[in-house]
């Protein structure tokens, strides 16, 4: 493969993860943003969906229903979920918001693990296939899985109409009065738990869309799914601006982009043409940058996470933030 | 603390004595059983204490207390692996290391045991110096992400470091050296440690910094250096832990170490209290009877992940109800068993009682 090819491929393949990240990091951004919670439970709300749409197609429901459920059933349980564990701890330290989070995943994640064993199904369920997101797209001499393509597309237009909302409706308004001064909207009227559980609400939305798209691209699903995703969309969060939703936008592509670099750079010297590159060139990548690297990616990631949060702990976009830098 | 010295100390002998009588009952018995979960909840306990003087004292809530635990066991374990089973094992170790083997025996003592498990502490203690002057400096919910951070990457590296760990495969053929003994003389060591510090000078700064930051600097309490030590010496114990816990399951791999555990240790420490060291000591007990007895459950019915559901769910109720834990800051107030315990004493009977 040509290095161009491989290069616009490799783009390609940034930017639908990218979407996926950003999906997530907006349904983290919105509700930090206006409780200052991490809601660590966000990515078991993508591993609920992906069970509620695996559940239903395996039992012969039909695809356009099957996906109303996985929407309306994420939404559902988001919503006990902040009614019943969120909002008692409104008011209490950051961290027991955080760790009321996990403990809301622990029962999410092992509920999971008791509804398969309940349908006699494995810990390790095999997505069931959609029609529509199989095969590939072949563009010229490019080929991209089709689900990529639909993720990306996907995940554009619905942050196309999340900007929307909240830019030009009173409840996006509001939100983002509330993302700005919770007390302060309170006192203009502004009612916080309206505004509250419509950030959870586009938040499982959001998820639930990620969390089909994440299944069908893994072809597995297990309980725990949503861990690797969460933490990702933390970091996309964090790269943006925490509590910023344009922010976890760029930070979610921003992300996509550099695990694609991280995979993608230190395979190079295996790639790169023997007969145009000097020498020099490919023996130095694949003597400081062999493609074994590419298994200390999330590795690197993290320690990028790191030196954010410490260069700048209210995100690069957003403001310092005075709770966290205490 | 209530009570005063002399009260306090035998009432404190009291339960020792209480404790070492238990030990040496649950020994003779011969029990396996109840032997391991005596021991599995000594580690716990060891755990949470040490966690509690690094989350609970100073506030900076570390997530990535396990990352330690585990390069404690893997530390260890290199260092006590029989040279026929490291040729074996691990035939890519630097040969310095290949030839060390810590097997000193004094009679029945295993000193190279202790010598191994020390040495683990010691370069974890030095491993989270690095990371503490690092991430001393966040607090709230941002060190708590940096830290998982920290938990994922030493997980990875543990995974990607074959020569050292066999990678994802299972590390095994570790000696068994871990007793009831190793277990509890570990534990009163980390327990008076921990108690030392909480009543010390240190401890108080960091109790003050926890509570108001700006108003401790205000009155000249250094913020950095409590953290630093906190985090320090809870990292040794939870790696002299790790080694334990190595030395005791014989074999194991870097999934043992990752967020179930470090959830199940947290919520043990939060459930008995952050801040107080007894409650750290209650937490992982209680915690123990409710999922051994939920285990129970689980096995008649099959019903595999109720244990976790109902730990969570109590986990969220005493965040809820109870957010400073059972205890808070609180200490179980030992005077207060000798005063009660004292026999033909009545000068301080508080009221009158009913006599029939």
């Amino acid at each position: 493969m040509s290095l161009p090819l491989y290069a616009l491929q490799q783009l390609i393949n940034a930017l639908s993860i990218g979407s996926l990240y950003a999906l997530m990091a907006v349904g983290l951004a919105m509700v930090f943003g206006i409780l200052r919670l991490i809601n660590f439970a966000h990515g078991d709300m993508m591993m609920v969906a992906a069970y509620i749409a695996a559940f239903s197609l395996l039992a012969g429901i039909p695809l356009p229903l099957a996906l109303a459920m996985m929407v309306i059933g994420t939404v559902l349980v988001t919503l006990v979920m902040e009614r019943v564990a969120y909002r008692p701890i409104r008011t209490a330290p950051q961290v027991a918001a955080l760790l009321t989070s996990f403990a809301v995943g622990q029962i999410l994640e092992n509920s999971a693990l008791l509804a398969s064993r309940f349908a006699r199904k494995p810990e390790q369920i095999a997505f069931p296939g959609i029609d529509f997101l199989r095969g590939v797209v072949t563009i010229g001499a490019v080929t991209i899985p089709k689900v990529n393509v639909v993720s990306l597309a996907l995940g554009i237009i619905l942050l196309i109409l999340l900007s929307l909302f909240v830019t030009r409706t009173t409840l996006g308004l509001s939100m983002r009065a509330a993302a700005e001064d919770l007390q302060a909207a309170q006192l203009m009227g502004i009612d916080t738990n309206r505004v509250i559980v419509t950030a959870f609400v586009i938040g499982a939305i959001l998820a639930s869309v990620a969390g089909l798209l994440y299944a069908v691209q893994a072809g597995t699903i297990n309980p725990i799914m949503g861990f690797s995703p969460v933490l990702k969309a933390f970091i996309a969060a964090v790269i943006g601006g925490f509590g910023s939703i344009s922010g976890a936008i760029v930070g979610g592509f921003a992300l996509g982009l550099l695990e694609v670099l991280l995979t993608a750079i230190p395979g190079l010297g295996d790639i790169l043409p023997a007969a145009t590159t000097s020498p020099g060139v490919i023996s130095f990548f694949k003597t400081y940058l062999p493609s074994s690297l590419t298994s200390y990616r999330d590795a690197f990631v993290f320690v990028i996470l790191i030196l954010l949060l410490l260069v700048r702990p209210g995100g690069i976009l957003g403001t310092t933030d005075r709770d966290n830098t205490r | 603390m209530a009570g005063t010295g002399k009260a306090q100390r035998n009432g404190t002998l009291i339960v020792l004595g209480a404790l070492v009588i238990f030990l040496i009952g649950l020994n003779l018995s011969g029990s396996d059983f109840w032997q391991s979960i005596v021991i599995n909840l000594g580690m716990y306990i060891i755990l949470s204490v040490a966690l509690n003087l690094s989350n609970g004292f100073t506030g900076v809530f570390s997530l990535g207390h396990i990352g330690f635990m585990a390069l404690g066991a893997y530390i260890s374990a290199i260092l006590t692996l029989p040279l026929s089973q490291k040729a074996l094992y691990l035939p890519h170790l630097p040969a310095w290391l290949g030839v060390t083997h810590f097997d000193l025996l004094v009679g029945a003592f295993p000193l190279g045991f202790l010598a191994a498990t020390l040495i683990a502490g010691l370069v974890v203690t030095l491993v989270a110096l690095i990371v503490g002057l690092v991430l001393m400096r966040l607090s709230g919910t941002f060190v708590s992400l940096a830290t998982l951070g920290f938990l994922v990457i030493v997980r990875i590296v543990l995974i990607n470091a074959n020569d050292f760990t066999r990678g994802s495969r299972t590390f095994s053929n570790v000696t068994q050296y871990t007793d009831l003994w190793w277990v509890y003389a570990w534990l009163l060591i980390t327990v008076y440690v921990v108690w030392r510090i909480k009543f010390s000078p240190y401890g108080r700064s960091m109790f003050a910094q926890r509570e108001d930051g700006v108003a401790a600097q205000s009155v000249g309490i250094v913020i950095m250096r409590p953290r630093l030590l906190a985090f320090c010496v809870s990292a040794f114990f939870t790696a002299v832990v790790g080694a334990l816990w190595a030395h005791y399951l014989t074999s194991f791999s870097p999934n043992a170490f990752y967020f179930d555990l470090a959830f199940s240790v947290i919520t043990m420490m939060v459930v008995g209290g952050m801040g107080s060291v007894t409650g750290s000591i209650i937490g992982p007990i209680l915690v123990t009877i409710i999922s051994e007895s939920m285990r129970r459950v689980e096995d008649a019915t099959q019903l595999y992940g109720i244990t976790q559901i109902v730990l969570a769910v109590l986990f969220i109720l005493v965040i809820i109800f109870r957010p400073g834990g059972l205890l808070g800051d609180r200490e179980i107030n030992f005077a207060a068993i000798w005063t009660r315990l004292r026999p033909n004493r009545v000068e301080v009977e508080p009221k009158p009682q009913n006599v029939k």
